[in-house]
């Protein structure tokens, strides 16, 4: 019963958002003040009813509804409740609907807290919203309904994927998907100043809170997944230039220029297309994303069930929503007309600067996860783009804009002297110098490039730094906004994310050995000791656990306990890392192959300032939070000038 | 005029994109097989002296018996060969899985130091020193693993050390398949 409401509610939310994606357009093209006023009620009204239905799949899965198909396929009696919830999403149909959900709750927000918005913007906005909504409706009742049953009902499912079963791994969907879908509402803001045919000061200001938000949430997803890959694949890395990595770093780097542009359309005026551009393809490049993962185009670690006629659905929506989005820019933003004009040397140029550097990047890492693929169909050839690629283009285009990003701050807007700004950044260019020289010396004198880019990161956290501390010496730390602290607490971060990868990738010491319970190895300085192997039950799998006894000078230190699960169900092995961290170092073991006989394969790692990525990346979305607490945010932009809004 | 091509940019790029993308779904390729020119042909020559001291040669006599065979490429300095070989001592235990072992570019003292370490599960095993059978097999590098139907024909080919899934997945059911 409750399976069918859900599945009710869904085609219900589906004719409400044909309605919402139709009637406020037509409101706002004619200043029909009640046809606009539909598109508030509608976007309520089907975040509500997606709700509903999430609901109702959320309830089978918690009560193990073995009648739902969906349920049989991805879930399992003996499974623990944080994974019967998070199996909601864990599998195809669920993380469609949980995207439907999230886009309806951004429609909702929308016409909840756009009260400010001009009625035409907020109603083409939100039809914008639906339409897209109207897409993954139609998608998930058509091709991928989540609700269908079985009949008979079996006695138990097959259990959820195990490596999703991972607490790390049921929030990461969530928060990516905040963030791609957090774009949907940008692109929407874009669509509807094409209509409208108007970029100005107050839209830019409208859409900053949304794109902040979406970053945010992007921010924290990537970070997770990447953490994620660090413990469970068990090899010591942290990011491995998988296509469903690459697919969600693209729209973050987007999404990071749009941030930049948004702020030089906000001050100044000008900028006014690329932004427009920018918000559609931050959204279009989610969507390229999802379109890769689930059509089965390329491969990856992400197995959904791969289907061609979905894929050919989500490329046609990809089509519709990019094309359409592209098609209507190259027609109305010519029109658009710069305001401000500015000299190369400013805050605008830096701007420019970081937005073109972005862009390359996005467009580097589309080209390598893409380059196998249109090789393969134009010649048959199979190659595979991983790491030495993107380490050689991806790494040095980083350089210029870290050796940028900290300069930008010191400039001012429309002219600027850059003497004066590098003047006063002396003491972080000192500073990294030493730390490089440093790193060269005393960590390795072999990798002159890791040292160097060790010194950029020290960079970009004291240059940050020190462009806050500029500040307070100007005023007081009360005084300076939100939005420039969050953008120093951002920027410092980004250099502490730099720090802990260049640390852990170039200055990592690992070692793989046959150890039989009683061997010892010293490692690092370390004196490490298999003392058991031992099998464990866990509630739906069993278990190797190795326990290893760490000491250090002749005392003990700590212990390890890493495992290797084999879930019974799906028989596939899953290894699970044990890691002791003291924040400045992670020890890393994992359990491999073996038997009491041959002994067992440990593999040891010890990789320093690891611990730094993630609490950077953290660091770097708080940043965006602090920013998006900004005074004027909240109280929005009170009034559509024709003219340009002074320069700070 | 110009300006105008410039905000259509992005539209065509997407075009050339899509065109690339809906010819992938209707091909109906599989983006996760790697190709080697081997599968489908006759293996190789083989002709190698034997590893273990006072055996007779290794040659390809051994692919042409009507039982499946599976050619592992191994050495003892490999790391990864270190990780797949508890997985072959079970393919041999209990499967019991004919399986020829060459050791590539290894002094022989060292290999076989190395599976009297860990455990030997090859039926034959050969010593290819100067890595020209390797060559002649197409080999990247080790561990490299090929299987070979009883009339002498790959039939898959890992790069890389092969895993838990490879097992059960395919290596499991080819020789159930050729068995019969």
């Amino acid at each position: 019963m409750i399976p069918e409401l859900g599945h009710f509610s869904l085609i219900l939310a589906l004719a409400v958002a044909l309605v919402q994606g139709t009637l406020p357009l037509l409101g706002a093209a004619r200043g029909d003040d009640r046809l606009m006023a539909l598109g508030r009620s509608a976007a309520l009204t089907q975040a509500f009813l997606v709700l509903l239905a999430f609901g109702a799949l959320t309830q089978a899965y918690v009560t193990s509804d073995f009648s739902v198909a969906n349920v049989v396929a991805n879930s399992h009696s003996a499974k623990p409740l944080l994974y019967k919830i998070s199996g909601v999403w864990g599998n195809h149909e669920g993380s469609m609907l949980l995207w439907a959900l999230i886009l309806a709750l951004f429609g909702a927000a929308v016409a909840l807290f756009g009260a400010n918005l001009p009625d035409t913007l907020r109603s083409r906005v939100l039809a914008i919203q639906a339409l897209i909504g109207v897409g993954f409706l139609a998608f998930l009742l058509f091709t991928s309904n989540p609700f269908e049953r079985v009949f008979p009902a079996p006695a138990d499912g097959n259990g959820l994927n195990p490596l999703l079963q991972d607490p790390g791994l049921a929030f990461h969907p969530p928060l990516l998907y905040l963030g791609y879908v957090g774009f949907s509402v940008t692109y929407a803001f874009a669509i509807a100043a094409l209509l409208e045919g108007r970029v100005d000061a107050a839209w830019a200001r409208w859409v900053r809170p949304w794109a902040l938000a979406a970053w945010c949430f992007l921010t924290l997803g990537i970070a997770l997944g990447s953490w994620w890959a660090y413990y469970i694949l068990g090899w010591g890395g942290f990011w491995f230039w998988d296509p469903v990595e690459n697919a969600s770093l693209m729209p973050w780097l987007a999404g990071t220029a749009l941030l930049h542009s948004a702020i030089v359309v906000e001050k100044r005026d000008a900028l006014k297309s690329w932004t427009v551009l920018l918000a559609i393809l931050a959204f279009s490049l989610s969507l390229l994303g999802t379109f890769l993962v689930r059509s089965g185009v390329l491969t990856s670690v992400h197995a959904f069930a791969q289907d061609p006629a979905r894929g050919l659905f989500i490329l046609a929506f990809l089509l519709a929503v990019t094309g359409g989005g592209l098609a209507l820019y190259a027609w109305r933003a010519p029109q658009l007309q710069g305001g401000g004009l500015f000299q190369p040397v400013s805050r605008e140029g830096a701007l420019i600067l970081n937005n073109l550097l972005l862009c390359t990047l996005a467009a580097t890492v589309l080209l390598g996860t893409l380059y196998p693929l249109f090789l393969d169909l134009l010649t048959g050839n199979k190659v595979s783009v991983g790491p030495p690629f993107f380490n050689a283009t991806f790494v040095p285009i980083c350089a210029p804009l870290f050796a940028a990003l900290c300069v930008g701050p010191f400039l001012g807007w429309k002219r600027a002297e850059l003497g004066p700004a590098l003047l006063r950044l002396r003491v972080a260019f000192l500073v990294s110098v030493v730390a490089a020289v440093v790193a060269l010396t005393v960590i390795d004198s072999r990798k002159t490039l890791a040292a160097l880019a060790f010194g950029f990161g020290v960079w970009l956290v004291v240059g940050s730094l020190m462009s806050l501390a500029d500040r307070i010496r100007t005023g007081t730390l009360r005084t300076i906004p939100r939005a420039t602290l969050g953008m120093v607490v951002a920027h410092a971060a980004l250099g502490i994310v730099v720090l802990g990868s260049v640390a852990t990738s170039s200055w990592n010491v690992e070692l793989m050995q046959v150890m039989k319970p009683g061997d010892r190895i010293s490692f690092a300085g370390y004196d490490v000791r298999l003392d058991r192997v031992e099998e464990l039950q866990g509630p739906n799998y069993i278990a190797e656990r190795a326990t290893l006894s760490v000491g250090v000078g002749g005392k003990p230190y700590t212990i390890l306990q890493p495992e290797r699960r084999l879930f019974t169900v799906q028989r596939r092995q899953i290894s699970e890392t044990a890691i002791q961290t003291n924040l400045l170092r992670d020890f890393y073991a994992t359990l491999g192959e073996g038997d009491a006989r041959q002994g067992w394969v440990i593999r040891l790692y010890l990789n320093p300032l690891a611990p730094w990525i993630w609490l950077g990346a953290a660091l770097c979305a708080l940043g965006g939070f602090i920013s998006l607490s900004d005074r004027r945010l909240r109280i929005g932009a009170p009034s559509r000038r024709p003219l340009a809004q002074p320069a700070e | 005029m110009s300006r105008r091509l410039l905000f259509i940019l992005p539209l065509l790029t997407l075009a050339l994109m899509a065109g690339f993308f809906a010819w992938s779904l209707m091909s109906g390729r599989d983006p996760a097989s790697i190709g080697s020119v081997l599968v489908g042909r006759p293996a190789p020559k083989l002709d190698l002296p034997a590893l273990r001291p006072g055996e007779p040669p290794l040659t390809d006599a051994v692919l042409r018996t009507g039982k499946p065979v599976i050619v592992n490429f191994f050495a003892s300095w490999c790391t990864p060969c270190l990780a797949e070989h508890p997985l072959f001592t079970r393919l041999a235990e209990r499967e019991g899985a004919v399986i020829v072992g060459i050791a590539w570019k290894n002094k022989r003292d060292d290999a076989l130091q190395w599976l009297k370490r860990l455990g030997d599960p090859f039926r034959l095993a050969g010593l290819d020193l100067d890595g020209k059978t390797g060559l002649d097999w197409g080999l990247s590098g080790v561990p490299e693993t090929y299987l070979v139907d009883g009339q002498g024909i790959v039939r898959r080919h890992f790069r890389g050390p092969i895993t838990e899934r490879d097992l059960n997945e395919t290596i499991l059911p080819f020789l159930k398949g050729a068995a019969k």
